[in-house]
């Protein structure tokens, strides 16, 4: 039930290029994502996997190439193209994005539970009692104690704030999220919790995910696809484990070479 | 109480000073910025706030907006906290006696502009009336969203989930909307506005009244509007509806049982009472029998 079965890609990237001035971070990229499917873009430090991960994420303007978005009742539509508003409310229903730092993604000044059905009151659900329900029920999906739904997450520990800003975002039943090195910050243990978290949870939700890393241990993890990428463009991009067994590219297979074994 | 018999206290115009105290100028700017306010019901206009001869935080908002409408046959009221009498009140009312030489009022139903810093009367507007708010903050939204950019963004794209995020907090952590002021309402169904601090017992006056009713925030340099017989509908839960406070006593002045109550202490012991906040609504109350 991975859904590789559709004809129909849930995202499209064509050419896509992003500058900051006359420096070009990001050099015509193309993929298609599929629905269900995990997808890591790493890299080192400055490669632009964030830029690129901003850019699809209509949260950076590209200025050159196309990102195309299967919305549910339109097929797929370039999402540059549409008005602020669609764009908006595309990104906080049928998308989701996990920030490195969960306070950026977060209100640190209100409840676990206000923050996790924010986006529920955002569609116009004004039943305080369902609200609640909905969020306990997710706070329980993250394994975070339900007694903790009315505390505030300047009291949660690190991993407990990340898992906050997943179902902050998961609540609405997004087909994609984005997430921007999710578990760096975190120490092992917590990463290992969360990665088989977020693999279950984009199992069951049949949910479709960029996930940007430099950890290669974490695209091994959770992604079917990943892309590598050097200086702004894409060196090799393939199933996982063909790309850390048997990496093709000079730049690849430093990557893996470089990895520590404990 | 105001007491019109000690005329020697009432100041006289003085015509050193341009009618209502702004250039003709600043009040054409101030014009516009109400009749595009009027146009667009609870969206806030940025407006060229004047340095004015009191503090910001006293009512300089309010006061720009009342001295480009009135004319010299207007009649004045100017009510703080629901009184006549007290210190804010009675300054602005001075204000505009010695800037304009117009006719002031304690009666509500007397008054062609009411100037008020917290509290709408209790006797109801009526057409032809216009009553100025005097705003401290206008955006509603701004203790969870501190970004104006952002948050102007939210009024533009209609994205009012932040005010609801606000209510929600109220619940989880007491029960009840706690809320009990500058309770945010939808304007005309578009437009999510401060309704300045008057007490969520009048939010309900608000709604399809008579009058005009136009808000001014001085420092913060903007003005907005909701016209006569506009719908301003307070926000809620479905199953936490919208409530006003109730007293369990009545007014110990004019045994009022539906006025919005003000407790006074009444001495070192502790003892209490409940009277009306408006004042001249419990006076003509007392004087009839």
């Amino acid at each position: 039930m991975t859904g590789f079965e559709t004809q129909q890609p849930l995202m499209r990237v064509q050419g896509l290029s992003c500058a900051y001035g006359a420096r070009t971070v990001v050099r015509d990229i193309s993929f298609d994502l599929w629905p269900g499917e995990v997808l890591a873009i790493v890299g080192e430090s400055g490669s632009g996997k964030t830029t690129l991960l901003h850019a699809v994420a209509a949260r950076h303007t590209p200025n050159a190439g196309q990102v195309y978005f299967d919305l549910r009742d339109q097929g797929l539509q370039e999402i540059y193209g549409m008005s602020e508003a669609q764009r908006r409310m595309l990104a906080r229903t049928d998308w989701g994005f996990v920030h490195q730092n969960a306070a950026d993604g977060l209100r640190m000044n209100v409840s676990a539970g206000a923050n996790v059905s924010e986006r529920l009151m955002a569609l116009g659900q004004r039943h305080y009692g369902q609200l609640r329900a909905k969020a306990m029920d997710w706070l329980e999906r993250v394994e975070i104690e339900r007694n903790r739904i009315d505390d505030r997450p300047n009291t949660f520990s690190g991993g407990m704030r990340q898992r906050l800003q997943i179902a902050r975002n998961l609540i609405t039943q997004p087909r994609l999220v984005f997430m921007d090195e999710p578990t760096s910050g975190l120490d092992v243990s917590v990463q290992a919790k969360l990665l088989d978290m977020m693999r279950t949870l984009t199992r069951q939700m049949n949910l479709a995910a960029i996930i940007v890393t430099h950890d290669l241990a974490v695209a091994r993890l959770l992604a079917q696809r990943m892309m590598v990428m050097q200086n702004g463009q894409a060196v090799e991009m393939g199933l996982t484990d063909q790309v850390l067994d048997d990496p093709q590219h000079p730049y690849t297979q430093l990557l893996v070479s470089s990895v520590l074994q404990p | 109480m105001l007491h019109h018999d000690r005329v020697e206290s009432d100041p006289v115009r003085d015509t050193q000073i341009n009618f209502a105290y702004l250039d003709e100028r600043t009040k054409r700017m101030i014009r516009r910025a109400i009749l595009k306010a009027v146009a667009i019901p609870g969206y806030q206009v940025p407006f060229g706030s004047r340095e004015m001869p009191l503090p910001y935080g006293w009512g300089t908002g309010g006061i720009q907006v009342t001295a480009s409408i009135i004319g010299c046959t207007d009649v004045l009221k100017v009510i703080d906290q629901g009184s006549d009498d007290t210190v804010n009140a009675v300054n602005i009312r001075r204000f505009f006696q010695r800037t304009t030489g117009v006719e002031v009022t304690t009666d509500t139903s007397a008054a062609s502009i009411i100037q008020t810093r917290h509290r709408i009367p209790e006797t109801p507007l009526r057409d032809g009336q216009v009553i100025v708010y005097q705003v401290p903050v206008p955006e509603p939204m701004q203790h969870l969203e501190p970004r104006e950019e952002e948050t102007r963004k939210l009024h533009a794209l209609q994205e009012y989930g932040l005010m609801h995020v606000n209510l929600f907090e109220d619940l989880a952590h007491f029960g009840h909307i706690t809320s009990t002021y500058d309770y945010p309402v939808l304007v005309n169904g578009r437009y999510i506005m401060s309704p300045s601090p008057i007490p969520k017992f009048d939010n309900p006056k608000m709604n399809l009244n008579p009058a005009l009713q136009l808000f001014g925030a001085g420092r913060e340099k903007r003005i907005y509007a909701v016209p006569p017989y506009t719908t301003v509908e307070s926000l809620g839960f479905d199953d936490h509806p919208f409530e006003v406070q109730r007293w369990q006593s009545a007014c110990e002045l004019c045994g009022s049982k539906v006025s919005f109550l003000d407790e006074v202490i009444m001495d070192d012991q502790g003892k209490k009472m409940f009277v009306c906040s408006d004042s001249d609504y419990c006076s003509k109350r007392q004087v009839k029998p």
